[in-house]
């Protein structure tokens, strides 16, 4: 800590350069910050623990082909299910196509298999008297004002109304929210009953979109996805059963393979940055050369020098860096609300160990060369100016 | 006195290119514990070169040479770098202060390299600054001081770490007559009072006059020595 004024001064001999050249690490960490917080909302979706015990059952066909209700007291026979829901895409728009929710049809014991979602016990009762009624997550009825009682229409871009209408009012009876705080982007979405849903479309009444299984434990999952999966076996309708992570991780794969997406883009800007914090490191340490040479001088070891010249460097991008997540610390929260769950509601501290990591490994990336430079100068040549 | 510099049979070869030159030939020389020596002679003498070696700035190339009874010429890199901080003092002619720092933490800086903690350094660094009559620019940064007031602040980092050499490489050279004169003052009172060693290159004749002896360099070689009376 004794050389950190030294270090300081250094880094700050020129302003300018320095303040610019922080200006563009910091642009860079903005970026990281946010573009991994997007890849950690898109790995973490696919990782809850509350939903190890769920099994998930659709056409094996495609996400998009429906199932028989018939298939439901068969799933139900099957050894080691505890309980059965089931659910159907909605995809209806609220007053704008861009915003985007879930909103999905659900069976009437959709929550007690979803118990990670929780209800007071009197909205799910009206939840299950009222024929219109729908739940949703805190965080949407937050994001859009809405509170117990009101009436909340929704557009329908795929099941229209047996009258042709593509109008759908539903009743807000029931607010949920997640048992674990970090998995608030999982309160973005809408639920409605199955039965109001059924009864009034226009086509593909009785047909349901997945099936949600509970069992007795997640280690008998294979053996039970195996069995329900047996029961339409050379059907029109055969099934694929896997882990509700598994479903979730191909639902998201759907999209982009997000985490491809972003270490392309931020080895293309590290690179960059490299390339321009390299360039300063190597500006600094050239125009110090007589100054260095002054410090081996007074008896500073080229090991010494070394250690220097590299802590500057880190410094240089630690102070970019850590200014970059912080910011992005901020704005990730406020977009987070108008992103659907697709963003976190925090930069995540596995972001901020990643980036404080990257943030050491450029420093000494950029600083090695000028380090070394600097180490090995010969005394008496760099007093001489040669 | 006491040899403090005992130097025999000392060359120094340079390689430029395919070039060797040979820019010193042959020295022999005793410098006393608490002179104060003035080298002279014309440019490309060596008088540079021979003070480069003496303050373990560079490594001779033949023959000996110890300071304070320990041989230097054999040291390597690292331990001639601990050498100087313990034992010499710098003094140049262009100053060579950190531009970004203090008076104060300049001349803090080879304490760094020391077991003290920051109140001790602050505290040897005021002393220092006193002695040099700098106690009153401890915060001014060097491009806010005179070359004068500049060049005493680099002696307070030269005896900071009380070292027993002190070498000066034209110390006046970029001075005007009146900070010359204050500077050379200074060096006096350190060599007469402080009973410290110094040996200062020169090409002035009137800042050699501050000197106790006088040696002549030319072509790597002594040619004559004075002694002041």
């Amino acid at each position: 800590m004794k050389y950190l004024h030294l270090v300081w001064a250094a880094l700050f001999r020129r302003k300018t350069r320095t303040f610019f050249t922080i200006a563009s690490v910091l642009a860079a960490f903005l970026l990281f910050g946010l573009l991994d917080s997007v890849r950690t909302a898109f790995s973490q979706a696919s990782e809850s623990v509350a939903g190890a015990n769920r099994i998930l059952t659709m056409s094996k066909i495609s996400f998009t082909m429906s199932l028989p209700q018939s298939l439901l007291p068969r799933i139900q026979a099957v050894p080691g299910v505890k309980e059965v829901a089931f659910a159907n895409w909605f995809g209806g728009v609220y007053q704008d196509p861009k915003n985007f929710f879930p909103n999905e049809a659900v069976s009437e014991n959709f929550f007690s298999v979803y118990s990670d979602f929780v209800v007071p016990p009197e909205q799910l009762a009206a939840f299950k008297s009222t024929r219109t009624g729908a739940i949703v997550g805190e965080a949407l009825a937050q994001k859009y004002g809405w509170k117990i009682g009101d009436k909340i229409p929704l557009q329908a871009t795929i099941f229209p109304q047996k009258d042709g209408s593509n109008a759908w009012t539903f009743d807000l009876v029931g607010i949920y929210r997640v048992a674990d705080p970090k998995d608030r982007n999982n309160e973005q979405a809408m639920f409605f009953n199955w039965k109001y849903f059924d009864e009034a479309r226009q086509f593909g009444n009785g047909a349901i979109g997945w099936y949600i299984e509970k069992v007795d434990d997640p280690a008998n999952a294979d053996r039970i996805a195996n069995a329900i999966d047996a029961i339409s076996a050379n059907s029109d309708h055969e099934t694929k059963t896997q882990s509700e992570n598994a479903f979730t991780r191909s639902f998201v794969s759907q999209f982009a393979d997000v985490g491809l997406i972003v270490a392309g883009i931020m080895s293309a800007v590290f690179f960059t940055l490299i390339l321009l914090t390299g360039n300063t490191m190597a500006q600094a340490v050239r125009e110090r050369i007589p100054e260095l040479a002054i410090l081996k001088t007074l008896g500073f070891s080229n090991p010494g020098v070394l250690a220097l010249v590299l802590a500057e460097s880190v410094l240089l991008v630690l102070l970019g860096g850590l200014a970059g997540i912080a910011l992005a610390a901020v704005v990730v929260p406020a977009m987070s609300v108008h992103a659907g769950g697709l963003l976190p509601d925090s930069v995540r501290p596995n972001t901020w160990a990643l980036g404080i990591g990257l943030m050491l490994a450029i420093g000494l990336v950029v600083g090695v060369l000028p380090a070394l430079r600097g180490m090995h100068l010969k005394i008496v040549d760099a007093l001489a100016g040669r | 006195m006491s040899a403090l510099v005992e130097i025999r049979n000392l060359s120094k070869v340079y390689t430029r290119g395919k070039q060797k030159i040979e820019v010193l030939h042959h020295i022999d020389l005793d410098i006393a514990k608490g002179d104060f020596l003035a080298l002279m002679g014309p440019s490309g003498s060596g008088k540079t070169t021979l003070l480069n070696l003496i303050g373990g700035l560079d490594t001779p190339s033949q023959g000996s040479l110890s300071v304070g009874g320990q041989r230097i010429d054999s040291l390597g890199e690292g331990a001639l770098a601990k050498w100087r901080s313990e034992h010499v003092g710098f003094v140049f002619q262009f100053y060579n202060l950190l531009p970004m720092l203090t008076a104060q933490k300049n001349v803090e800086l080879p304490l760094l390299l020391t077991k003290l903690s920051a109140a001790q350094r602050k505290q040897n660094a005021a002393i220092a600054l006193k002695l040099v009559d700098l106690a009153d620019r401890a915060t001014h940064k060097p491009t806010e001081l005179s070359g004068g007031q500049q060049q005493r602040v680099a002696i307070a980092r030269a005896i900071v770490s009380d070292p027993d050499l002190l070498v000066c490489d034209e110390p006046t050279g970029d001075l005007d007559r009146q900070s010359a004169q204050q500077v050379l003052e200074l060096l006096q009172m350190l060599n007469r009072d402080h009973g410290k060693t110094i040996i200062m290159v020169t090409h002035d004749p009137k800042a050699a006059e501050f000197a106790r002896h006088t040696l002549h360099l030319d072509k790597g070689t002594l040619v004559e020595q004075a002694a002041q009376a």
